[in-house]
């Protein structure tokens, strides 16, 4: 995972700052607690959701991270935006003229809330993301306990994702270059082939990757990333976040 | 395609629920994959994880030069074994949550238990059942794989309007989603069904000894190592 380069990364984008310095660990949990508090937001609290994009925002400023980039980012939502744009039309209760159309009033809230809360949640999994490198972020898990296993099979999965998803491209490109244009479902003989060759492929690497790994003295565990543990301070600081977001949050309840 | 469920959409209480069922199903499954498959687990698991992650990127066409993309969860338990399977996708729906942000973090436990419980296991039950109904060839496992795999992600369909029944946030009535939901996926699953047997009969043709859902056909004697008496490939 050296190479700091492709797929195997995510969304990392390299920095120095406090953000990108904080122990993995903490940033997951901080996370986790951010996207809670947006959760339990009353859908009418509009100031409250404008608060917790805010909160998203300063991060990414602070961490002088290209925040254009990381907008387009949130494409990623789209299908779930289609879902949101169904509720108001199929939702129940009393209707509203909406340009002519009678959309239900829950419905829109519905879609509303979807909208605010799953775009928020895209945010903040973003920005995870775009400060901890991948090795962070399993080392991270490994800390908060998550079963070993887990996170070395997560491990081994990242630390080849490059390998296995370039030779899916490869095949693709050979597949369109021998003139292999399906258009209709009867025609992906072609797809499905190359998918049993990728799993083939796959399956026979991991062969090979455990027999160099027995060779340099691997006995069924692999050590601990040896990263410095957060402190009391690292988690103080990372608890900023989801703090700012609670009170956001219960101040709207309180209303 | 609805797959990756957001945040908001469930509410807190549910997702928290469900995240309690996908932890102990996930440990469960590791457990048994441990005995399969000792400390080979973790390089195979993570290959096997790696290709899911990258067959959901090779797309098939749907009709009229549409795409859509396979979702893998029966291909991965016909592969290697329903426990194997489903620790490999949980591993890619916690990757793809973590580092590439698909999917809702507080709705991590529901999209865990549908794509990496439900319907690896709801698929491979199908499976064994369509199995023991066909004879013993080839064509019958990569077949019974095809009918499971479109069988499954119906039932994660189901799985879906029975979580946003029990905690939905959309506004919408549970029967008008299940409704819309399980039709778009009946489409989905014709596709997937496809090319789950596609895929499946493709591995059979080359090596059909990594095919966990085909072991009961025994070693096949037609192949050049079996007639040079020789193993498998291990």
């Amino acid at each position: 995972m050296g190479a700091g380069h492709g797929r195997t990364d995510g969304l990392y984008v390299a920095g120095d700052g406090r953000l990108h310095r904080l122990p993995a660990e903490a940033k997951i949990v901080a996370t986790v607690g951010y996207v809670v508090a947006v959760v339990a937001t009353p859908r009418d609290a509009f100031w409250a959701f404008a608060a917790h994009g805010a909160l998203l925002l300063a991060l990414a400023r602070a961490a002088s991270l290209p925040v254009g980039a990381l907008v387009r980012r949130l494409r990623i939502e789209v299908p779930f935006l289609a879902f949101a744009v169904f509720l108001p039309l199929v939702g129940t209760g009393p209707r509203i003229d909406v340009v002519g159309l009678p959309l239900s009033r829950a419905g829109l809230w519905g879609a509303w809330t979807i909208l605010a809360k799953g775009t928020l949640g895209v945010g903040a999994s973003i920005l995870l993301a775009a400060t901890t490198p991948v090795a962070g972020i399993l080392g991270g898990l490994d800390r908060l306990r998550l079963p070993r296993a887990f996170t070395a099979i997560a491990g081994s999965m990242v630390r080849y994702l490059d390998v296995i998803v370039g030779e899916a491209e490869r095949m693709h490109v050979a597949r369109q270059s021998r003139g292999y244009d399906p258009r209709w479902l009867g025609q992906a003989r072609g797809a499905a082939a190359s998918a049993g060759t990728l799993f083939v492929r796959s399956y026979e690497r991991g062969e090979r990757v455990h027999l160099a790994m027995l060779a340099r003295g691997y006995t069924g565990s692999l050590p601990r990333l040896c990263a410095v543990p957060a402190t009391a301070g690292d988690w103080a600081t990372a608890a900023l976040l989801p703090v700012a977001a609670a009170l956001v949050t219960l101040t709207a309840n309180l209303r | 395609m609805a797959v990756h469920i957001p945040d908001g959409l469930i509410e807190g209480g549910t997702s928290a629920g469900a995240g309690v069922v996908a932890a102990t199903g996930v440990g469960v499954c590791l457990r048994q994959a441990g005995r399969l498959l000792d400390e080979r687990r973790v390089p195979l698991a993570g290959l096997t994880s790696a290709f899911i992650f990258a067959a959901q990127m090779v797309n098939f066409p749907v009709a009229g030069g549409t795409s859509g993309h396979l979702l893998g969860g029966v291909l991965a338990a016909v592969l290697v074994g329903p426990y194997v399977g489903a620790v490999c996708v949980a591993v890619v729906v916690v990757v793809q949550a973590l580092l590439f942000a698909d999917g809702g973090v507080s709705a991590l436990g529901l999209n865990v238990a549908n794509m990496a419980l439900v319907t690896p296991f709801g698929g491979y039950l199908a499976f064994c059942g369509l199995r023991a109904l066909l004879p013993p060839t080839r064509t019958s496992v990569a077949a019974a794989s095809g009918v499971a795999a479109g069988f499954a992600v119906v039932l994660a369909s189901l799985a879906f309007t029975v979580e946003y029944a029990v905690g939905g946030t959309g506004g919408a009535s549970a029967t008008t989603v299940g409704v819309a939901m399980i039709g778009v996926h009946v489409l989905i699953a014709v596709g997937e069904g496809v090319i789950t047997a596609l895929t499946v009969s493709a591995v059979l043709a080359s090596r059909p000894d990594l095919v966990w859902g085909a072991r009961h056909l025994g070693p096949d004697r037609s192949s050049p190592a079996a007639a040079l008496g020789l193993g498998s490939a291990r």
